[in-house]
């Protein structure tokens, strides 16, 4: 049997980051040198070794000046997270001139049944403000939490719909109800690695005749409490001094990393067999050429400190390779997590190092960290959002504070003009699980 | 019969079934109270729930995963999402024959769950947040919380909450090293699993896979969730009454927990291997309703298609007889959460679907007996199916006495039938609007 029936090619990409909506927005950025790293405005953070995040500013981002005005009512019931996927689903939808339900007219594009959604999500944090003033209505008489009084009338102060709120499948509910996709859809759940691996899954599913079209990525959203205490016991947070300039603490591969920052983020892409693409007429931005998916061997289980030889990493980039029949030689430009916290680093520089031999030092690195932190499921896709600019711009994004990285080219520099035809994506998560891609210029 | 499909594909067979349910740790205990109608329903125990609407549920008891695994010390941090996980797939795992001679080459292995979120550290995190409440401002305090929760709460409990965690346990246990993924559609997220597992495998990027879900929302803020939502039975009396799919007086699902784990293969590797296949998954169907947040598209539309597709992809027409003159599924498993818009829409989706041959296909909710796993559901009644198929029996829906008349299948009503089964379809429908479906049939060389 073929193991690849249909091509796959990217149409469109969304991304909602701390620059903004819009891979537009996010792109000039990055090529400007930017980051968004700065103390958290909605709570205070200085309780933990750092208070720097990188969160979206409220002015560049309203989801309710997003979604179609039918459709308002129900951004109440989203958590930050499914804003983040709506938002980055309408751009990218956008992008690829695609017409859907949401448009409110015309003719879709897309016949529904054949358009599906696979948006990989995180762990949501509830509103702790939302929450708690219900929680504090249930208080006993020495003034501690009373599970009587909750059972009985403190949880109807919570709004009936409240657990919606948070279901990890919220995100990709919402944008298939927008966007009317009645194909296959799915909510990956793997840490960092959940949009790559949704990106992946959606180029399986095409590539076996499931679906023409899906809207593919994921969002998150750690900017929140929850989201900093977890990021900290799973040693991913970085530690700042007060006074220390908040875009210079993240600094992937460098010998004085130390950690990362928690982020929010979405990135979807309109993912469309090349066959039906061309069909309706579409431009392809670039071609989503191989996947490849492992599980790391993890030390301690859970995969707080990877295994430092990367082997987890190298088999889903050497199966991505595979799938994509090239050899590493092919490959122009690397976009790896590149978290800056030293142990998932090593594992990556030891990955980067097996595949690539005496070529590792020379293939230059996109680090987006720096810019806009960890944006857990978002990651992969904002990832892939940039590499597919890489290609149809022919060029590379600014690379912030790291000096010194070894046997890498992930030093800091300007942005510049360069070849891109191949770029290689990929994402080691907290749990072990990694997902490579591979995406190129139209040929 | 080769090992391929006619359009090529590799056929693919369960090898390893497991479960730790609320009625029982192993496939026979648990199969032998199915098919008495028992019910693991009783006053709840995990948490306080005395003054909640709901005061029951189906819980997992006397269960000790350390019976299960290698190395204890290995998942000492494991909660009960793993815990579970551990031990339906050993039993899986074991079944397969893979303890006593593992697969080859561990990157040909691969994972696909569909666990849910683990447990919140309750007490801690209500405590830190109430400690942290102002009410002046009607905010929590982050300093404040910052430095209770990091006192009180700790980080084996917190990343255990990932649900991808369960995942990190069984290809710790197992040394799985292929493609692994865990997905979280709710209550659909099991059979997704075992579906999206299934055509990794069909493509040739594994040659076995571990699948299944795993679950416990049986917590203060599970319960609170579905209670808000009115989605729980909240019926007084006895709890193994409570839960009543397909009939008139249903009112909600019960809340149960657990884990099943299936090991599935291309039938080239189980027979090299000596293996021996327990049953065929020859289709996957997957659809999304797109319709609204809280409700299922009126028609059974989503529900339909995914059937539909499953049974397309096995080569399966819905109309038609088979030489004995019965329909072509012998028998479904039925979401049947025992909601008033679930058994009413699964239903007419069915109808849909078969026409004049609905009536005829047993279709029982073993809900009914062991409550709704929500992600692990769909594995348990998977299994349910390639039991069904082994020994030539059906479960029954219990509680089952007053039917609606708007419902009008074959539910199997409160005791287990005798009768030849060699093709089933096994369905789960989440909340969010994903449908899947799996066919799963009778091994035949």
């Amino acid at each position: 049997m073929p193991r690849q029936t249909r091509r796959v090619v990217i149409t469109g990409t969304g991304t909602v980051t701390p620059f903004g909506l819009g891979t537009g927005a996010l792109w000039s950025a990055l090529c400007e040198g930017k980051s968004a790293v700065g103390p958290c405005r909605t709570f205070d953070f200085s309780g933990f070794p750092t208070n720097l995040v990188a969160q979206i500013p409220d002015e560049l981002f309203d989801v309710k000046a997003v979604v179609p005005k039918s459709y308002r009512k129900a951004t109440k019931v989203m958590a930050r997270d499914t804003e983040l996927a709506v938002g980055a689903a309408m751009q990218a939808i956008d992008e690829a001139k695609v017409q859907t339900k949401a448009h409110e007219s015309g003719t879709v594009t897309i016949p529904p049944g054949r358009f599906g959604c696979h948006i990989g999500a995180g762990l949501i944090a509830a509103e702790e403000n939302e929450l708690t003033a219900a929680l504090a209505t249930a208080r006993g008489a020495d003034g501690k939490f009373d599970i009587s009084v909750w059972g009985g009338e403190g949880m109807k102060n919570l709004t009936p719909l409240w657990m919606l709120k948070y279901l990890p499948n919220m995100l990709a509910c919402h944008v298939t109800i927008i966007h009317d996709c009645q194909g296959p859809s799915n909510t990956i759940t793997c840490a960092e690695a959940s949009s790559l691996l949704s990106i992946g899954e959606s180029m399986r599913v095409i590539g076996r005749g499931d679906a023409d079209a899906c809207i593919s990525g994921g969002a998150e959203s750690k900017t929140n409490l929850m989201g900093m205490m977890r990021q900290h016991y799973a040693k991913r947070l970085v530690t700042s001094a007060p006074g220390e300039e908040p875009g210079s603490v993240v600094r992937p591969f460098a010998p004085d990393a130390k950690g990362c920052v928690p982020g929010e983020g979405g990135g979807l892409l309109v993912l469309e067999a090349m066959d039906t693409a061309k069909a309706r007429g579409a431009t392809a931005i670039a071609e989503l050429a191989g996947f490849g998916a492992s599980q790391s061997f993890c030390p301690d289980t859970l995969g707080v400190d990877p295994a430092a030889d990367g082997q987890g990493i190298i088999d889903a980039v050497e199966a991505a390779l595979a799938d994509a029949d090239i050899g590493p030689d092919a490959v122009d430009v690397i976009i790896p997590f590149g978290t800056g916290v030293p142990a998932v680093d090593a594992a990556e520089r030891a990955a980067i190092q097996h595949v690539f031999g005496a070529r590792a030092a020379s293939i230059p690195l996109v680090t987006l960290t720096p810019s806009i932190g960890n944006c857990g499921a978002g990651n992969g896709a904002i990832a892939a959002a940039v590499a597919a600019r890489c290609v149809a711009e022919q060029r590379l994004p600014a690379r912030l504070n790291t000096k010194g990285a070894a046997g890498l080219d992930a030093d800091a520099c300007a942005s510049r003009a360069a070849k891109v035809g191949t770029v290689l994506v990929f994402t080691p998560s907290l749990g072990g699980q990694n997902a490579a891609a591979i995406i190129r210029s139209i040929a | 019969m080769s090992a391929r499909t006619p359009d090529g594909s590799p056929r693919i067979v369960v090898t390893g079934i497991g479960w730790v349910t609320p009625l029982g740790h192993d496939i026979e205990t648990v199969w032998k109270r199915l098919l008495n109608a028992e019910s693991g329903m009783a006053p709840t125990t995990r948490f306080d729930a005395r003054t909640f609407p709901t005061t029951f549920a189906a819980e997992v008891r006397d269960y000790d995963v350390t019976r299960f695994v290698k190395d204890p010390k290995v998942h000492a941090t494991a909660g009960l999402n793993s815990q579970f996980a551990l031990g339906a797939a050993s039993q899986a795992w074991k079944q397969a024959g893979f303890d006593a001679a593992p697969p080859r080459d561990p990157r040909r292995v691969g994972l696909y769950l569909g666990a849910g979120e683990g447990v919140l550290d309750v007490d801690n995190y209500i405590g830190s947040n109430l400690d942290a409440w102002d009410p002046a401002t009607n905010a929590v305090d982050g300093v404040k919380w910052a430095k209770t929760a990091l006192s009180r709460m700790t980080a084996a409990r917190e990343i255990e909450q990932e649900p991808n965690m369960p995942l990190a346990h069984l290809a710790r246990e197992f040394n799985a090293r292929g493609p692994a993924y865990n997905c979280l559609t709710a209550c659909a997220a099991s059979t997704q699993a075992i579906g999206e597992a299934f055509s990794i495998i069909r493509r040739g990027d594994a040659d076995v896979m571990i699948a299944g879900g795993t679950h416990t929302m049986i917590h203060l803020f599970g319960v609170t969730g579905f209670n808000r939502l009115t989605a729980l039975s909240e019926r007084k009396g006895d709890p193994t009454e409570a839960s009543r799919p397909f009939s008139l007086d249903r009112g909600g699902f019960v809340m149960g927990e657990g884990s099943g784990m299936v090991i599935i293969e291309t039938l080239e590797h189980a027979l090299a291997r000596g293996a021996t296949p327990l049953a065929e998954v020859t289709g996957y169907g997957s659809s999304c309703d797109a319709y609204r947040i809280t409700d299922i598209q009126p028609d059974g539309r989503g529900a339909a298609v995914a059937m539909g597709e499953a049974l397309r992809q096995a080569g399966i027409d819905p109309n038609a007889r088979g030489a004995d003159g019965r329909p072509p599924i012998h028998y479904i498993s039925a979401h049947g959460t025992g909601t008033k818009e679930n058994d009413s829409i699964e239903t007419k989706a069915i109808k849909r679907l078969f026409g004049d041959s609905a009536k005829d296909i047993p279709m029982s909710s073993i809900k009914s007996m062991m409550g709704h796993l929500i992600a692990a559901a769909g594995s348990v009644e998977f299994i349910t199916c390639v039991l069904a198929i082994r020994d030539g029996i059906v479960p029954p829906t219990r509680n089952l006495k007053t039917p609606d008349p708007e419902l009008d299948l074959d539910y199997v009503p409160n005791e287990a039938r005798k009768v030849p089964v060699d093709v089933c379809i096994s369905n789960n429908f989440g909340f969010g609007g994903q449908n899947d479906s799996l066919v799963v049939r009778r091994y035949q060389a």
